[in-house]
């Protein structure tokens, strides 16, 4: 079953086509990989996708998550939130200034059921709400192993934790569908592999489809099932690693000519 | 403790203290003029505590906050003048029109990302004062507004009810803003000024928040504006100027941009101080500005940065005095507005 597809989407910033007639189709509970050289468009994807940018023309449907199918060109970015589809941010935008465990309540707000008046008048609800959400937030955090540090500034723990609370937050808002960007950057191979790890745990644990932009290879190759392959914003290849591996187009969209012709 | 008690116990302090200090001035013992002057300066710290919920909460600079205390204060008297209607209502009446106002005015505004709402402000509280001076018939044009009725005209109570009034108002707008900040809606208020597109991203209704934020900012600028009007009975267009607004932002920012004790304690200093250098007529205009100055290069973050931008509160003073249980950081209740 099909829960986000685009259908020839395209999106051009001045003269540049940034992306062009984009063809996405992913499946419930895959795990699939966005990979590309720098400036390939990957970003900008994962920004028409969540509504920052609204594709030049083209359509994006995902299902919701009532598994109806919605149009989501449209919407902004908090509607596709809600509809469920979270992400993370390749330059981390953490709530600096404010506390990890706020940062994750913050990211719980579409569950929030008390309104502003509860809050002003502390009525019982609100403690009952606020009760709910901390000990969710706090179950999110011990998966990823922050626990113990709920209580500090997001700006102040160390650049693998921040990437780990940016995943933190997004499933915090509840989703169905994940789009990491660049989870494993600035991390060492031993961090890669337990981010590896956790990303197949919380696949299975929360029952995601999960759409991820890497450039580590060991990461893409090694759990990704499906990859799709952009070079100037153009689809050059898809397949299961192996095949893309293999794929001559690939190779030469990385490398540069092949090494047969370079002769 | 629960939190629930904590709050109750809070609760009684903060009403304790002000009946205390009702007491004082009822007996004189604070004499009228500083009575007065702390009047004053509890209007001026309601209004900064608006301007704060708009700037240093959510992050969007408004530069106009005397235009809605001027609309409260002018929308007061005109109701209680020309309607003869009750002070209360009247004040209520006063701050309502300055949060439609405020409304009217972010509804365009706060669409977009970046300083507009800086810039719509601006012009906003000059075009109220020219407003003001051109409509003689409802504000008494640029000779000023003569003859409001004030809170009473019993010599002895006259400055007892005026400052038990403005600080009971006060106590409640601080409650009400550290409840509201402190809930999950606050915190969603609070990571549009942290992250714009994240909070977005987190199903925040950016657009929602900002006008919330900066209609309730404006409803408190026009209830400070409306407690002003019967208290000093006289109310002039230039009272109301481009200044006035950049008083509160200096006592925002003095205090700490987004510290609700910051604001409290640096609009009563600043009022005081005000007072204080009187000797130096014309030339305290200067101090203001120079303390913004100094402020800005070596204390950004305002006094309250001095102290890791916490807030002052009793649930938390409580819990420590009844440390049979080790203390739970946040809980409930504040009063800043006890000195």
């Amino acid at each position: 079953m099909t829960v986000l597809k685009t259908e020839n989407i395209s999106i051009q910033f001045g003269g540049l086509m940034a992306v062009s007639g984009l063809n996405l189709d992913i499946k419930e509970g895959e795990l699939v990989g966005l990979i590309g050289p720098n400036g390939a468009g990957k970003t900008t994807i994962f920004n028409m996708l969540t509504g920052v940018y609204k594709p030049t023309n083209g359509r994006i449907m995902i299902k919701d998550r009532k598994d109806e199918v919605q149009d989501i060109r449209k919407l902004h970015p908090y509607q596709i939130t809600a509809l469920g589809m979270a992400r993370t941010f390749q330059n981390i935008r953490l709530f600096k200034d404010l506390t990890v465990l706020d940062n994750v309540r913050i990211a719980n707000h579409l569950n929030v059921e008390y309104n502003t008046l509860d809050a002003v008048l502390r009525l019982p609800k609100y403690y009952q709400e606020e009760e709910r959400i901390e000990e969710q937030s706090m179950e999110l955090l011990k998966i990823f192993n922050i626990e113990a540090k709920s209580g500090e500034l997001a700006k102040n723990l160390p650049y693998g934790e921040q990437r780990k609370l940016e995943i933190v937050r997004a499933l915090a808002t509840k989703p169905h569908i994940l789009l990491l960007d660049e989870p494993a950057a600035g991390m060492n191979p031993q961090e890669t592999q337990e981010l590896m790890d956790l990303i197949e745990y919380i696949k299975e644990r929360f029952a995601l489809t999960i759409l991820l932009i890497e450039h580590d290879m060991k990461l893409v190759m090694g759990i990704c099932q499906r990859i799709y392959v952009l070079d100037y914003g153009r689809t050059i290849a898809r397949g299961t690693p192996a095949e893309i591996a293999n794929n001559p187009l690939v190779i030469k969209a990385y490398l540069g000519k092949e090494m047969e012709n370079d002769a | 403790m629960s939190k629930k008690k904590t709050t109750v116990v809070s609760g009684f302090v903060v009403a304790i203290v002000l009946l205390l200090l009702n007491v004082l001035v009822a007996l004189r013992i604070i004499d009228e003029y500083t009575s007065q002057v702390l009047t004053i300066a509890g209007i001026n710290v309601i209004i900064a505590l608006g301007l704060n919920l708009i700037s240093g909460f959510t992050g969007q600079l408004a530069l106009g906050h005397a235009g809605f205390m001027a609309v409260g204060a002018y929308t007061t008297a005109a109701l209680m003048m020309k309607l003869n209607i009750h002070v209360f209502p009247a004040i209520i009446g006063g701050a309502l029109m300055a949060a439609i106002f405020g409304f009217l005015i972010g509804l365009p505004t706060l669409r977009l990302r970046g300083d507009y709402l800086a810039i719509v402000t601006l012009g906003f509280g000059e075009i109220i004062r020219v407003v003001m001076i051109n409509l003689p018939d409802l504000t008494g044009g640029p000779a000023g507004l003569k003859g409001i009725p004030t809170y009473t005209t019993n010599f002895f109570w006259r400055p007892v009810v005026s400052f038990a009034l403005v600080y009971f108002v006060l106590a409640f707008v601080v409650v009400l803003l550290s409840n509201l900040l402190r809930s999950s809606h606050g915190k969603a208020i609070i990571s549009i000024r942290e992250d714009e597109i994240a909070a977005n991203a987190m199903g925040i209704n950016v657009f929602y928040y900002k006008i919330f934020s900066f209609t309730v900012s404006a409803f408190i600028g026009g209830l400070g504006g409306a407690l002003y009007a019967p208290f000093f009975g006289y109310l002039s267009p230039n009272m109301f100027n481009f200044q006035k607004s950049v008083e509160f932002l200096i006592i925002v920012v003095l205090g700490g941009m987004g510290n609700l004790t910051g604001t409290v304690l640096a609009g009563i200093g600043l009022t005081y101080l005000q007072e204080v250098l009187r000797f130096l007529k014309d030339y305290r205009l200067v101090i203001y500005p120079l303390i913004l100055i100094v402020v800005m290069i070596f204390q950004p973050s305002g006094i309250m940065g001095l102290f890791g931008n916490r807030e002052f509160s009793l649930a938390t003073l409580i819990n420590k005095l009844n440390s049979e249980r080790p203390t739970q950081e946040k809980s409930s209740d504040k009063a800043g507005e006890v000195q």
